[in-house]
């Protein structure tokens, strides 16, 4: 149960300026999109070194949190009174805790990483500044959205992150695709985050605050009818940034960004933000268990929809893409089970924003060396060219598929075993996920680094420059750690019980109890069918028609055919329906009253005929006027 | 023979320290006179200008020290009313008064030989030797001076002098215009022959006021409410009198009618500082005046004010919408905005709310100021063949050739229109809540639906400008001298900065408010 204790005010030290972490991006993007083409020249280095000194500052301040007992760790920095009006005062402040410091440190952390990526990837794009300007926005806004104490800063943080996420989606705006893909984008956002708006006024009109550290520890005297609503409409707004069921058809068409993009964007950071959203309102969730039961149900269907979609698709990218929406799935499942899950969630959150953001950034590299190609089946036998970027994408592909003692290995597992132990369908459901991803994990790597050379004529494939492989190595050596590090021994568990609630008892790990077995079974089948598919056999250059079931997951699922029918037709009916009314009804009605105002206003404007002698007795007439208004009122 | 005995004249005590900021703009336009005369015409500017904005920061830099020391009482034997509210406005008006002499800087603003016929061999003449007249800067000076004096005057007759002092220079600048000269000459001959009109109504009503109090004093009108009896007519014919001319000097319906025309046709520089320094003084008097001298009186003149704030309100709104000239409309918009704040000046009561009332409109002043300073300021640099390019039309599209500009002046408008995130929106928020306080749900009610039409016409600029073709031989965007350019990222910054961070200036104007109006 959390108290309005266990937040601390805190003032000076390196956490008191840990609005540096915000402001620093925050100022290398207004440099950048102000500062115009004069900062062409040196603006990506700007870009570059405002990301790694937030990085500095956000270690800084981890280090410092450390120094506090475990029971003073959630420190509320208050900056400044935002709105200081009347019954909605909003004091904005920045809330350092265990949990957000996690996410920080990633956000910079491999954002920074992505930057210097982005430096070689985005070397000969004529808008790079640009680029970078945007990639700074987003990092502040997602930085934001993560410390802010309250509702109202993290809704300020999820626009922003949403508008720098529309922007670089449809950065080369010149690919209609690219203007299709972010418009669908900021659509499907809207729907989520009309539900997380009317979820902070459900908060506000039940606490009367929309501060963390007021709301959190009032949760659950509230009862559990307004508990679910609100959470309901948390999870709405969590549906639509991470690309949840029944809001994930955006992310797929996202790919279309530079690739950069899409690795910090779009896998490692952002879409994540839903997942933070429902770990952080954790006690509202705990109150409402039907909102609870919704989390893990959304999570599920999720991660077996995004692995399904995995399986079949070509475009690299996409296939990628499908794995995020499938790994996100899991996140969510676990976020829906309370304290032992949060600390699962946020640990495979972490887990997979460094193999996923390698294997992004490694699946930029290959396209680097393919004249931008996508396409898998013009890939393959890549392994010996691209050494680097080979190995650092098997260790990525490995972790995600959980090789044991790989990160994705622990973090999943957890999950997993969790899942079971909580609701076996669940459970189980999770175990066929897993055994899915071994299948299009390895589907992917071996179309693209093993097998016969099908590439294009005009392909010469090279390894990348050093400032694209450096980030791949670091990143690859957390995907091979990162789980492990946090996961054996509970250390993460421990690290983020002050923040998200102790679970009643610590779970141990079993490297060998049945379900992990199981698990693995399942992926070494997945994986062997792949090789005999993908790897030992030859891949057709162009894809057969394949079965019903194909087509099903090529499609994403009919996503897109169902939004089109039930939403979109309807939609475009209603709106002619509605400028039929319009025009109509409203527009008389409007345009009547214009027309009285306008009409009055001509008339009126009459009386102005610049005659100083016809101003002169205007005012005349008006001081008798109120000379005998005086008079009148006077005598009452 | 009798003796004249020299009945004993007390010399006044008179409280320069406290005066000084006052005093030192006065004595800096002494100097600039000084300076007229006695040196080379070649020099003249690169004296007036150092002398103009150092006084003003100087009286500034002490105004802002008699707030940090807390003075607070009425000097000149009880003359002038150093009080908090007097401190607040002189600051605001002395920092809006240097920005916009930040305008006025620019030589292409003012004629270069005002006798010289319009269209005539002589003005020809003057502008190609580069005529300049450099008495603008004094007679800035003795206008923000008189500005300075009127809001703090005690006493009807200082206020009266004061009223003068403000308005006279002001009627000159108003004709000194370089371009569309006939237009400015009227502009000016107008102003003078009403402001001349007010004044009169002023003095009348000082007059009959002091028949009914036996003194100009505002402190002693206020006792005299309630000893003297059986004088009504003279006390209402009064009060109502002196009322007029205050109003006409806000711009409030019935008595605006001078005021698109005088902003039309006046420099934009000179407009900018009447839209702001004028206004703001003209409230603070008004204030003074009502609050002070017949705040015992409220009942009679609170539902007379309520019928000139909704009839301001709507004048301003409804003929903002058919104007087609930008300075025109912005005239309109001033209008409007007067009617905002007199809703918040009829919203009087217990002390703590008198303290709301009052900080709301001081805030308001502030934020309309920065706005309209900067709004005019980006009105001197689309310039036409003729000059300024005022038709509304000839703004269309401009966001497509200079969106830098358009969305700075779009962001004006938006203040005007109080849209959250601008320093408008705290600034309506300021007045209306009060007003809703004091019982005047039907005035801010009014007051919102007439917000609503003046956005519209103010959105209308902004469509104009970013959603419309470029007119195909459109104005040219004049490069800013650094002058224009700092005011106009200087109202920007401040018109942003009051919408999201607006507290430390709304807690400047409520300590400011908090001892209300000395007695």
């Amino acid at each position: 149960m959390e108290t309005a204790a266990d937040f601390v005010q805190h003032s000076g030290g390196v956490i008191g300026a840990s609005w540096l972490t915000i402001a620093l991006p925050l100022l290398g993007a207004a440099i950048l999109l102000l500062g115009g083409r004069r900062t062409d020249r040196w603006g990506h280095l700007l870009g570059v070194a405002m990301s790694l000194a937030s990085f500095v500052v956000a270690v800084l301040v981890f280090f410092e949190l450390l120094g506090f007992g475990a029971d003073q760790r959630r420190r509320v920095v208050e900056l400044y009174d935002f709105l200081p009006s009347g019954s909605l005062h909003v004091e904005m402040g920045l809330l350092l805790d265990p949990l957000s410091i996690s996410f920080v440190l990633l956000i910079t952390g491999v954002g920074s990483l992505i930057h210097i990526y982005s430096i070689g990837y985005m070397a000969h794009d004529p808008g790079r500044r640009r680029f970078f300007a945007y990639l700074n926005l987003f990092v502040a806004a997602m930085l934001l959205l993560v410390l802010a104490d309250n509702y109202l800063g993290l809704y300020i943080g999820w626009e922003g992150v949403g508008l720098a996420s529309y922007l670089l989606i449809g950065f080369w705006q010149h690919k209609p695709s690219a203007a299709a893909a972010a418009k669908k984008a900021f659509i499907v956002n809207r729907v989520g985050d009309m539900g997380l708006a009317l979820g902070i006024f459900v908060v506000f009109t039940t606490f009367g605050t929309i501060a963390f550290n007021q709301v959190l520890p009032a949760a659950h005297g509230a009862s559990e009818g307004t508990l679910t609503l609100i959470g309901l409409a948390l999870l709405l707004g969590a549906c639509g940034k991470s690309a949840q069921l029944p809001l994930q058809s955006w992310l797929l068409d996202a790919m279309e960004g530079p690739t950069p993009v899409s690795a910090l964007i779009h896998a490692a950071t952002m879409v994540t933000a839903g997942v933070y959203l429902v770990v952080r309102s954790g006690p509202i969730f705990e109150a409402a268990p039907t909102a609870q039961l919704v989390v893990t149900i959304v999570g599920v269907a999720t991660l077996l929809a995004g692995a399904i979609i995995g399986t079949a698709k070509d475009d690299i990218k996409k296939a990628l893409a499908g794995s995020t929406m499938s790994q996100i799935g899991y996140m969510m499942l676990a976020a829906g089970l309370g304290p032992v899950g949060y600390a699962f969630a946020i640990a495979h959150l972490i887990a997979h924003g460094f193999f996923k953001a390698s294997m992004f950034l490694g699946a930029g590299s290959v396209m680097h060396a393919m004249n931008d190609e996508v396409d898998m089946r013009k890939f393959g036998g890549l392994a010996s060219v691209m050494k680097i970027t080979w190995i650092t994408f098997g260790l990525g592909y490995l972790a995600i598929i959980g090789f044991p003692l790989l990160s994705g290995y622990w973090t999943k597992d957890g999950i997993i075993e969790t899942a079971m132990e909580h609701n076996p369908i669940l459970g189980w459901l999770a175990v066929i996920g897993a055994g899915i991803t071994g299948f299009y994990m390895s589907r992917l790597f071996f179309m693209t680094f093993h097998g016969r050379r099908r590439w294009d004529a005009d392909a010469h494939p090279h390894e990348s420059p050093a400032v694209m492989t450096w980030p791949l190595i670091i990143l690859s050596i957390g995907s091979v750690f990162g789980g492990g590090f946090l996961i054996v021994g509970n250390r993460f568990m421990e690290f983020l019980a002050p923040a998200v609630g102790r679970p009643e008892e610590m779970p141990s790990f079993h490297p060998f109890s049945l379900t992990g077995l199981v698990t693995l079974a399942l992926v070494a089948v997945g994986v062997a069918y792949a090789w005999m598919r993908y790897g030992r056999s030859e891949v057709p250059a162009v894809a057969p028609r394949g079965s019903f079931l194909t087509t099903f997951a090529r499609r994403d699922l009919y996503g897109d055919a169902l939004n089109e029918a039930l939403f979109m037709r309807p939609g475009q009916w209603l709106t002619r329906l509605a400028v039929f009314f319009d025009n109509r009804g409203v527009d008389g009605l409007v345009n009547g009253l214009a027309a009285l105002v306008g009409g009055t206003s001509g008339r009126l404007r009459r009386i102005q005929t610049g005659y100083v002698r016809s101003y002169a007795l205007s005012i005349f007439f008006g001081a008798a006027l109120l000379v005998g208004a005086w008079f009148v009122v006077g005598n009452l | 023979m009798s003796t004249l005995t020299a009945a004993a004249i007390e010399a006044p005590k008179i409280e320069y320290g406290e005066l000084a900021p006052m005093l030192l703009v006065f004595g800096a336009a002494i100097i600039g006179v000084l300076v007229e005369a006695f040196t080379p015409r070649y020099l003249r500017k690169s004296i007036q200008m150092p002398i103009t904005i150092l006084s003003m920061v100087g009286a500034l830099a002490l105004t802002i020290w008699q707030g940090a020391q807390g003075v607070r009482n009425a000097a000149a034997m009880g003359a002038v009313a150093v009080d908090g509210p007097s401190l607040f406005i002189w600051g605001a008006i002395l920092l809006l008064a240097i920005v916009s002499v930040l305008l006025i800087n620019d030589d292409d603003q003012f004629v270069a030989q005002a006798a010289a016929v319009p269209g005539s061999a002589e003005e020809d003449q003057a502008i190609s030797e580069g005529g300049a007249h450099t008495e603008i800067y004094p007679l800035v000076l003795f206008a923000v001076g008189g500005m300075m004096l009127f809001p703090a005057s005690n006493d009807l007759l200082i206020m009266f002098v004061a009223l003068e002092v403000m308005s006279l220079p002001l009627y000159l600048l108003c004709g000194l215009a370089r371009r569309r000269r006939l237009l400015s000459q009227e502009a000016a001959m107008k102003y003078f022959l009403l402001g001349a009109f007010s004044s009169a109504f002023f003095l009348y009503g000082t007059a009959l006021l002091y028949g009914f109090a036996g003194s100009v004093d505002l402190s002693a009108i206020d006792k005299a409410l309630a000893t003297v009896g059986g004088q009504d007519t003279l006390l209402y014919m009064g009060a109502a009198t002196l009322g007029v001319g205050l109003l006409f000097k806000i711009g409030a319906a019935p008595f605006q009618a001078w005021k698109p025309d005088v902003y039309q046709g006046s420099p934009t520089p000179i407009t900018a500082l009447m839209a702001s320094g004028t206004l703001i003084a003209a409230f603070g008097a008004l204030l003074r005046v009502f609050w002070v001298a017949l705040g015992n009186l409220d009942t009679q003149w609170t539902p007379v004010l309520w019928g000139v704030a909704i009839l301001t309100m709507i004048v301003g709104a409804v003929l903002a919408i058919t104007q087609t000239d930008i300075k025109r409309m912005l005239a309109y918009s001033s209008i409007a905005h007067t009617g905002f704040l007199l809703t918040a000046v009829v919203a009087t009561g217990k002390e703590a709310q008198n303290v709301n009332a009052l900080s709301g409109i001081l805030f308001y002043l502030v934020t309309y100021g920065f706005a309209t300073v900067g709004a005019f300021a980006v009105v001197t640099m689309i310039r036409d063949a003729g000059g300024e390019a005022g038709h509304l039309s000839r703004w269309a599209g401009l966001g497509k050739r200079s969106p830098a500009l358009a969305g700075i002046f779009a962001l004006f408008l938006l203040a005007f229109a109080g849209i959250p995130l601008t320093s408008g929106f705290f600034g309506k928020y300021a007045v209306f809540a009060p007003a809703v306080a004091a019982g005047g749900v039907g005035l801010v009610i009014v007051g919102v639906v007439t917000s609503a039409m003046a956005a519209f016409f103010y959105v209308r600029v902004i469509v104009l400008m970013f959603f419309s073709d470029p007119a195909p031989e459109g104005p040219t965007i004049a490069l800013p001298s650094m002058g224009t350019a700092a005011v106009v990222t200087l109202a920007a910054a401040a018109t942003v900065v009051l919408g999201v961070f607006p507290q430390p200036v709304l807690d400047l104007a409520h300590s400011a408010a908090q001892s209300l109006f000395v007695r």
